[in-house]
């Protein structure tokens, strides 16, 4: 017996990151904007998802979407009533989406068709943030009743974000939300992140969202 | 909680590279895990004994070697460690820092095995 140690300096999660590179290099080849929304469960990414598909839709945008929950298609169902096509994946216990699933997912769409794809994480600030899907923007969402200390709780995923947004701003007041300790906490976390302070319901802070996706959209055209 | 899936993916890993080594068994498996990383050792290690069992990797240790958050301060002009996930700032001069160079890390460093020596 000779003991040996073998140098191996590998990913852990090798596969997924290889099967993400993969799909962010068939994005950009198509022009499509891809985006993965994370957030707890509850904190409204599906009502945001609707409203903002809806929007771009009547802007004459070409939207779709891709949303993960461990069971049911409840979600795809409300985010089709948008118009847009919406395809549901099941993950049957899995806490977090991995490339493979929205990669198995896309089949059949051809994504040249699209302007923007959005990718609706499980509902789970710990374990999507391990996980490339090969978007270009990953969206971190918290609710004004989820408490300012959020980012603060789950620094992991708030720093892997390249935008925040704040939903049901329009309940704020009701639930004593403390707005500017938000803005500090998420800006500790993950420091001049773009924020946008949203509700889905009134479509407060929509129009600033809506044209923040235009601008990235068109930064890849050229 | 994903770290049974993490560690599965390094029982895969370390499998397929033991095929160059016939007969040979693992002492050790050492990992490099960042802070940010979202994954938590003491569960690495419970799901280690689950996710090794029946492989080749039975009984071997789990070295996880922690790697904490270190950032590049443009106002200092130097790379700096970052003491706390609570905020994001350089420790000597007190400024934002986004430009993270480590502590993401989820990758297996090495492995120690015991070969077998051929008799000639």
């Amino acid at each position: 017996m000779t003991t040996r140690i073998v140098e191996l300096r590998r990913g852990i999660l090798k596969k997924n990151d290889e099967l993400a590179a993969g799909l962010r290099g068939r994005f950009e080849a198509a022009g499509v904007l891809v985006l993965n929304l994370v957030s707890s469960p509850g904190t409204g990414k599906t009502a945001f998802l609707q409203r903002t598909l809806t929007e771009l839709l009547a802007r004459g945008s070409r939207a779709a979407a891709l949303v993960g929950d461990l069971e049911t298609d409840n979600d795809a169902r409300r985010l089709a009533a948008s118009g847009a096509p919406v395809r549901q994946i099941n993950t049957h216990g899995i806490c977090h989406l991995e490339a493979e699933m929205v990669g198995k997912h896309l089949e059949g769409w051809d994504l040249g068709a699209l302007d923007y794809l959005f990718i609706e994480n499980v509902g789970n600030l710990v374990c999507p943030s391990s996980y490339d899907l090969g978007e270009k923007i990953r969206v971190a969402l918290l609710s004004v009743t989820e408490g300012e200390d959020k980012p603060l709780k789950y620094p992991t995923m708030f720093n892997s974000a390249d935008a925040a947004v704040i939903t049901k701003i329009d309940i704020a007041e009701a639930c004593s939300f403390d707005r500017e300790v938000a803005l500090r906490n998420i800006n500790e976390i993950r420091p001049g992140i773009r924020v946008f302070e949203t509700s889905a319901k009134t479509g407060a802070g929509l129009a600033e969202w809506l044209d923040y996706l235009a601008r990235e959209r068109s930064a890849r055209e050229r | 909680m994903h770290e049974l899936s993490i560690v599965s993916s390094v029982v895969d890993s370390v499998t397929e590279t033991l095929k160059a080594y016939p007969g040979a068994t693992v002492r050790e498996v050492r990992l490099r895990v960042g802070v940010l990383a979202s994954v938590v050792e003491d569960a690495l290690q419970f799901c280690y004994g689950i996710a090794s069992e029946g492989t080749p990797l039975e009984g071997s240790t789990l070295v996880v070697k922690v790697l904490p958050v270190i950032a590049h301060c443009s106002s200092c002009a130097q790379d700096v460690e970052i003491p706390s996930l609570q905020s994001f700032r350089c420790p000597r001069c007190g400024e934002p820092v986004s430009d993270l160079r480590q502590g993401r890390e989820l990758e297996i460093e090495s492995i120690e095995i015991d070969e077998v020596t051929e008799t000639v």
